[in-house]
């Protein structure tokens, strides 16, 4: 089965745009990274992912804004609005990015390139003062239709595949596969997809199975359905009606949670979802949001999505039909429907649901301490039980570090002290005496060792030559010392 | 996972507890041993469990690997109390307890009683377990305390840690209040825990090896 052949309008550099920005140098950032920057400012050479002082120190006099995903998302309405005038079946991928299935459309227009051509020209008629011009693109399924629009290009039914064979296999967006593929020699799309998809399965699982439809030109899934069973439909009615915003969104957070459940019992996820409001005095309103692998398919997700899209009805000054009276009703309706294969959380091996909900605590927790005070294990390489692994804030992603793999001579072996002393306590060591920490001198009755250690001793400055030892007292306790010069400490507790 | 009344633990610990597992919703306080408090959520952890650790700075994590738990699926809050002083101790494992099935956490020095009381209720309400390493200020339904341990394999300047054996107190509240006393190897020589099979015979003196 074939990609549904898709035109995508792309609007560069959208949440600068939506800011109000786009004529001056500018950079949005969102987590203290740059998310995106208006021409003037990438002239200079600001870009992504750069620090807040990095970016104004490459260009001066630049605006700084947090990122607004919701204001994005209001300003991206007129748009919407401005596609909808061609076919009522507009999907918003994101904000900034929409996506209409060009099949009807085009027949009426006499073809995809005339079609583009009037959408474009609609669009940069609703775009504010300053904005670059849109990129239309299409091309079959959504993932090559955007590549498309950034191009500008109309690539010919079936050429997909072609089209997408040069471009590297970190356009797919999953950063730990396309770091894996690229170090098994595959860098562009062309050459993940020479590769037979049941090698591909086995070797890399779900998500690499994806990734190769996707190289394929295909749909990133096979669809169960275009119109998913009617009994996953969530509506909550709303009584007295909400005038309010939050009133309205914390509706939408419980029905985005309940058509996620609902989803999940049969395992099942949702691709693209339409949310209708109606409204006090009878107007209804639709629009579709289409929940791809890199925005997250979770129920917080969608959640986060029916916010925005209430906020850019009820909000929203600039769009002319507002509605006039409070929301009564709400209704989501899971238009595609695919079998859940959990690719999020595949790694984490455990249930989807679960997961979420630590997610959602941890991230509490981290609203309260600080990011930092969350933290993750991973395996890394080293000697000594505390290099063995390394803390990672929750949420983040593991810095490439060292491998765990290359032998470590002097490494400590198994078993491992389930104590590890965040500092190390001093110690004295006499004879066969060991005192810890300026307390009672008790025997050493049984010691091995030393496990040698001479670190970076290509510099000068970090080198350190010591010795570490496994050392038990009287009172049957284990530790693991370690001596430089003469100087001990205890680095851990076998207890 | 989440309907069962029961966590399992490993085979080997599941004599020290009255229902042969971690009962949802129940507190356990062990006393003398970080490993013994580790191997707890291992089992668990292998099956799909979250775990989490609460207020253990000193935590050996590669160890925790070494004994089955595993690391993706557990967050770990080393110093709690940092930023909302002495009770946020109490409302970080709260907010775990909703979110994770196993959760072990030290105890700051002075906890109130009232809050571990709240603790106890919240984690019966949520169906958690609470794995309390050190002393909690009610009698926690299940106790394990570790009475003696002797590690063997390390010599008067050769060997290394092999193994030890521990022998277990386990008391408690309830069905778990007829004391059990259960010696264990923690870690055996090739790894994991096992049990000792002759529960009479104490060792005294490490073992030498001569290799």
């Amino acid at each position: 089965m074939s990609a549904v052949r898709t035109l995508v309008v792309w609007c560069p550099d959208w949440p600068v745009v939506a800011a109000g920005l786009a004529s001056v140098p500018a950079a949005v950032l969102a987590s203290g990274r740059v998310v995106a920057c208006s021409a003037a400012a990438r002239a200079e050479g600001v870009a992504r992912g750069l620090r807040r002082r990095q970016a104004e120190s490459r260009c001066r006099g630049l605006v700084v804004v947090e990122h607004d995903p919701a204001g994005d998302a209001r300003a991206f309405e007129p748009v919407v609005v401005a596609v909808e005038a061609f076919t009522p079946e507009v999907e918003i991928v994101r904000p900034g990015v929409c996506a209409v299935a060009t099949r009807g459309p085009s027949r009426y227009f006499g073809g995809d390139e005339a079609l583009v051509a009037v959408v474009a020209a609609a669009v940069d008629g609703v775009l504010p003062e300053g904005a670059p011009a849109c990129r239309v693109g299409v091309a079959d399924g959504p993932f090559a239709a955007e590549r498309a629009a950034r191009g500008g290009v109309v690539v010919p039914a079936g050429g997909s595949a072609g089209f997408l064979a040069g471009f590297p296999v970190s356009t797919l967006g999953d950063v730990d596969l396309a770091d894996l593929l690229v170090r098994l020699g595959i860098r562009t799309l062309g050459q993940l997809a020479e590769l037979p998809a049941p090698a591909v399965l086995a070797r890399f699982g779900p998500a690499g199975e994806a990734a190769h439809r996707l190289a394929r030109g295909l749909d990133e899934r096979p669809l169960v359905a275009r119109t998913a069973p009617l009994e996953l439909t969530v509506v909550a009615e709303l009584d007295p009606p909400a005038e309010r915003l939050e009133t309205a969104a914390f509706v939408a957070k419980g029905l985005a949670d309940r058509l996620h459940d609902g989803l999940t019992v049969q395992g099942l996820t949702a691709t693209r979802v339409l949310v209708e409001a109606e409204w006090e005095h009878g107007e209804r309103m639709g629009r579709r949001w289409r929940l791809d692998g890199n925005g997250g398919r979770g129920a917080a997700a969608l959640a986060e999505r029916v916010r925005w899209q209430l906020d850019g009805w009820m909000t929203s000054a600039s769009v002319g039909d507002q509605p006039s009276g409070g929301l009564t009703l709400l209704r989501l309706v899971p238009e595609e429907v695919r079998p859940d294969d959990g690719r999020q959380l595949g790694f984490w091996g455990g249930d989807r649901a679960a997961a979420e909900r630590v997610a959602r605590v941890l991230a509490r927790v981290q609203g309260m301490l600080g990011p930092e005070a969350v933290v993750t294990a991973v395996p890394a390489g080293g000697r000594s039980p505390a290099e063995q692994v390394r803390l990672v804030p929750w949420g983040e992603r593991p810095p490439p570090g060292v491998d765990a793999e290359p032998p470590w001579p002097g490494r400590i072996p198994p078993p491992l002290p389930a104590t590890v002393h965040p500092v190390p306590v001093p110690a004295e060591v006499t004879d066969a005496q060991v005192s810890i920490a300026g307390g009672r001198w008790s025997a050493v009755t049984a010691w091995a060792g030393p496990w040698p250690v001479d670190e970076r001793w290509w510099d000068a400055a970090a080198h350190r030559r010591r010795a570490r030892w496994q050392v038990m007292t009287a009172a049957g306790t284990a530790h693991l010392m370690s001596q430089e010069g003469d100087h001990w400490e205890v680095e851990a507790t076998y207890d | 996972m989440a309907g069962e009344r029961l966590l399992p633990v490993l085979g080997p610990l599941e004599p020290l507890f009255p229902t042969q597992g971690l009962k949802r919703g129940s507190v356990v306080s062990v006393s003398g041993s970080t490993s013994l408090a580790l191997s707890l959520l291992a089992a668990a952890s292998a099956q799909g469990s979250w775990c989490a650790a609460v207020g253990m700075p000193a935590l050996g994590l590669a160890a925790a690997a070494e004994l089955g738990v595993a690391l993706e699926r557990f967050p770990l809050v080393p110093t709690p109390a940092r930023a909302t002083g002495a009770d946020g101790w109490a409302w970080v494992v709260a907010a775990m307890a909703d979110a994770c099935d196993v959760v072990l956490a030290r105890p700051p020095r002075r906890l109130a009683g009232a809050d571990a009381r709240r603790l106890t209720a919240r984690v019966r309400e949520r169906g958690s377990v609470l794995v309390v390493a050190g002393q909690w200020p009610e009698a926690a339904e299940v106790q394990l305390a570790v009475v003696s341990a002797a590690w063997e394999g390390l010599g008067q300047g050769h060997g290394r840690l092999l193994g030890r054996r521990v022998e277990v107190l386990a008391g408690g509240r309830g069905a778990a209040a007829r004391e059990r006393r259960v010696a264990l190897w923690l870690p055996h020589p090739e790894g994991g825990v096992r049990s000792v099979e002759v529960v009479g015979e104490r060792r005294t003196h490490a073992r030498r090896v001569v290799s």
